[in-house]
């Protein structure tokens, strides 16, 4: 349905005049100001800043597990939060999660009962997809991502590397518009962060996701194109070296 | 969907089996508590339906024969027999002793009968009745004798001529039965030395021993021993006679107080066991508490050692409702194992226990639903802990 509504452009993400403020009085945090940002379909986007500055916050309320204090958020063209119509406009924020934003962490927190196959074929599963449809889907995107060869293995036997693509594969199995990546390369050496980079931008424009990567990493910052700095909750956006990664 | 409980038990299995087991130990003393209570009736039932009585006819006001010590005259059955509805009777005399069985003592209850009369035991599982009225016994299974054998009560040594099964005094004692008049002797004769002493007694007394009236003495002696006791005097009554009618008439008439089988039922397995009952039903109250206390505490251990998966599944859109049924399940998931594990074990052991122990199917239904019962609101802690884990932890700062 929602869809349908989307206009014709290739916005994946906008926000306008987002605010988050933790407590209140003296004791007030004021996490984000005011941060507008928009996100095309097939980008992968850097936001960088210094500990303390908001990243992991913008990140929760762009997921849907913090509600910001202020501003507005639209996906796909569709305003999922408003605080000027009173907050989010979708009942169900864990089908909208589940559906439509895909998440990897700087671990990669995945649900070490369930094997690799399992641990991708979830997310279809939640969203009610059969078992062997889930299961083929997430065969596929494991495949593309070079750990089709361990797809019965118990997940806590794989080499660190291994378990991130595993999780970029968890993110991209819904095919949501938005990806949220916090410190993705963190644990790993400078190659393997630059093959993480090198997955993400891939997959953003075969799928047609908009990637937002959190980051501290160095080696990577001049990967991206497009880069939002971020200070004491504010965001200032600038071009990025967009250096080649290569085939 | 994938069950995510079974994959986590499957991914603990160990530590959730060897749980289960545990538990399972525990549930198995519990069943084996409720099959003691059952044994406990059973055997209440067992030494009434063994005595084949529509009626037990005792001393006046008194819960006898094995409630209460109860005292009959032996020729009190004479003047029963006359009654209306009385089809047949016979005097039983019942005591509880020690007896020698291959070099250790057993504990049995007497039960002396007239042979081929009311009270004799059923059915026999080897050998044959008591056919002699002297020196002859019938022994319960339990009391380790076997056919041959001769067992010594006090004075005496006994052939063991046949076997009985289940027929136990309410504690539970094996059942030997012995001629009446032997019983008799063992229950009110005296030993040779009182005898003698007695003797010589009433012999020293001027009063009973006078010179001028031969034979008094002899007459004294003699009455001294004549009046003979039994317990009890068992009543079959005639076919058409309601009990309840005939035992009313015993006791507006002959001085004696009669009781029918729902009489002997209450006083046996409802009075007599009411202690005890009240006992394992403690027992039972607590072990269920403690069972409920290991599972809450195994399934929330689990639960938070699972927060951050919990946080990450929530994230990615699984329902609380998943999520609380994941622990749900694994809570009577632990609950099945502990409750397999215990009956197992209950019927194991049971056998090896001194009392009976009967494991009723309907007391393990009742026991596998208390399990599942006290399962699942044990995992009400640990889905209340679940439900409260923010989605935004697995985010991180
Ligand atoms: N739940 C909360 N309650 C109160 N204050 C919070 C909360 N979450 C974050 N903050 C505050 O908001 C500010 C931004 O925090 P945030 O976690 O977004 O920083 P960050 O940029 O992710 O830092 P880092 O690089 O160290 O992860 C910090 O001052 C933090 O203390
Ligand atoms: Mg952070």
């Amino acid at each position: 349905m929602d869809k349908a509504a989307a206009p014709p452009d290739d916005t994946a993400i906008r926000l306008r005049g987002l605010s988050k403020t933790f407590g209140s009085g003296s004791t007030a945090v004021h996490a984000l100001r005011d941060v507008d940002m928009t996100l095309r379909r097939g980008e992968v986007v850097g936001l960088v800043g210094p500990s303390g500055s908001g990243k992991s916050t913008l990140l929760k309320c762009l997921g849907a597990v913090v509600e910001p204090t202020a501003g507005r958020i639209e996906m796909g063209g569709q305003a999922v939060f408003d605080s000027a119509s009173g907050g989010w406009l979708i009942d169900d924020l864990r089908a909208l999660r589940r559906d439509r934003i895909g998440f990897i962490f700087q671990a990669p927190y995945l649900i070490p009962f369930l094997d690799v196959t399992d641990n991708v074929a979830l997310l279809p599963m939640l969203a009610g997809h059969p078992d062997r449809e889930a299961r083929a889907r997430a065969r596929e995107l494991l495949e593309a991502l070079d750990v089709g060869h361990r797809l019965g293995v118990r997940v806590s036997l794989l080499s660190g590397g291994e378990q991130q693509r595993v999780a970029i594969a968890r993110s991209l199995v819904n095919r949501p518009p938005v990806i949220l990546a916090d410190e993705p390369t963190a644990p790993l050496d400078s190659e393997r962060a630059l093959a993480v980079m090198r997955i993400l931008e891939e997959m953003a424009r075969r799928y047609g996701a908009a990637i937002i990567v959190v980051t501290h990493d160095e080696k990577i910052i001049p990967t991206f194109r497009r880069i939002y700095r971020i200070r004491d909750g504010r965001t200032v956006e600038e071009a990025g070296e967009g250096r080649s990664l290569g085939p | 969907m994938i069950s995510l409980a079974s994959r986590d038990i499957g991914h603990h299995l160990g530590r959730f089996v060897f749980t289960g087991v545990g538990l399972g130990l525990l549930i198995g003393v519990t069943l084996t508590m409720a099959g003691v209570y059952r044994g406990m009736v059973a055997d209440g039932r067992a030494v009434i339906a063994a005595s084949g009585a529509d009626l037990w006819v005792v001393q006046q006001g008194t819960l006898g024969p094995w409630a209460e010590p109860s005292s009959v005259r032996d020729d009190a059955y004479r003047a029963l027999a006359g009654l209306p509805g009385v089809a047949e009777v016979a005097n039983a005399a019942y005591l509880t002793m020690q007896v020698p069985v291959r070099g250790r003592d057993v504990r049995v209850m007497l039960a002396g009968i007239e042979p081929g009369g009311l009270g004799e035991p059923a059915q026999l599982v080897a050998g044959r009745p008591l056919l002699r009225s002297h020196y002859e016994a019938v022994a319960d299974e339990a009391a380790g004798l076997a056919i041959g054998d001769t067992v010594r009560i006090r004075r005496h040594e006994y052939a063991v001529v046949g076997l009985v099964r289940r027929a136990t005094s309410s504690a539970g004692d094996p059942m030997l039965f012995i001629p009446l008049k032997d019983a008799q002797e063992v229950q009110f004769l005296k030993d040779n030395d009182s005898l003698v002493a007695e003797r010589a007694r009433t012999a020293a007394n001027p009063a009973l021993n006078r010179p001028g009236i031969p034979g008094l003495l002899d007459a004294v002696l003699a009455s001294q021993n004549a009046g003979r006791s039994v317990n009890a005097v068992l009543v079959r009554v005639a076919p058409g006679y309601p009990p309840e009618e005939v035992k009313a008439e015993i006791g507006r008439w002959k001085h004696l107080t009669a009781w029918t089988r729902a009489d002997m039922e209450d006083i046996l397995v409802a009075k007599l066991i009411a202690t005890s009952a009240r006992q394992i039903g403690m027992f039972l109250a607590i072990l269920a508490v403690v069972s409920a206390a290991i599972v809450a505490f195994i399934i929330y251990t689990m639960t938070l050692n699972k927060q951050r998966e919990i946080a990450v599944l929530k994230l990615i859109g699984a329902r609380d409702r998943s999520i609380a049924a994941m622990i749900l399940q694994q809570a009577l998931a632990l609950g099945l194992i502990g409750f397999l594990v215990g009956q197992l074990a209950a019927l194991v052991w049971a056998p090896y226990f001194p009392k009976h122990v009967l494991l009723e199917p309907g007391d393990a239904l009742r026991g596998l639903a208390a399990t599942l019962l006290v399962c699942a609101v044990a995992s009400l802690l640990a889905i209340r802990a679940a439900l409260r884990v923010d989605p935004a932890d697995a985010i991180g700062g």
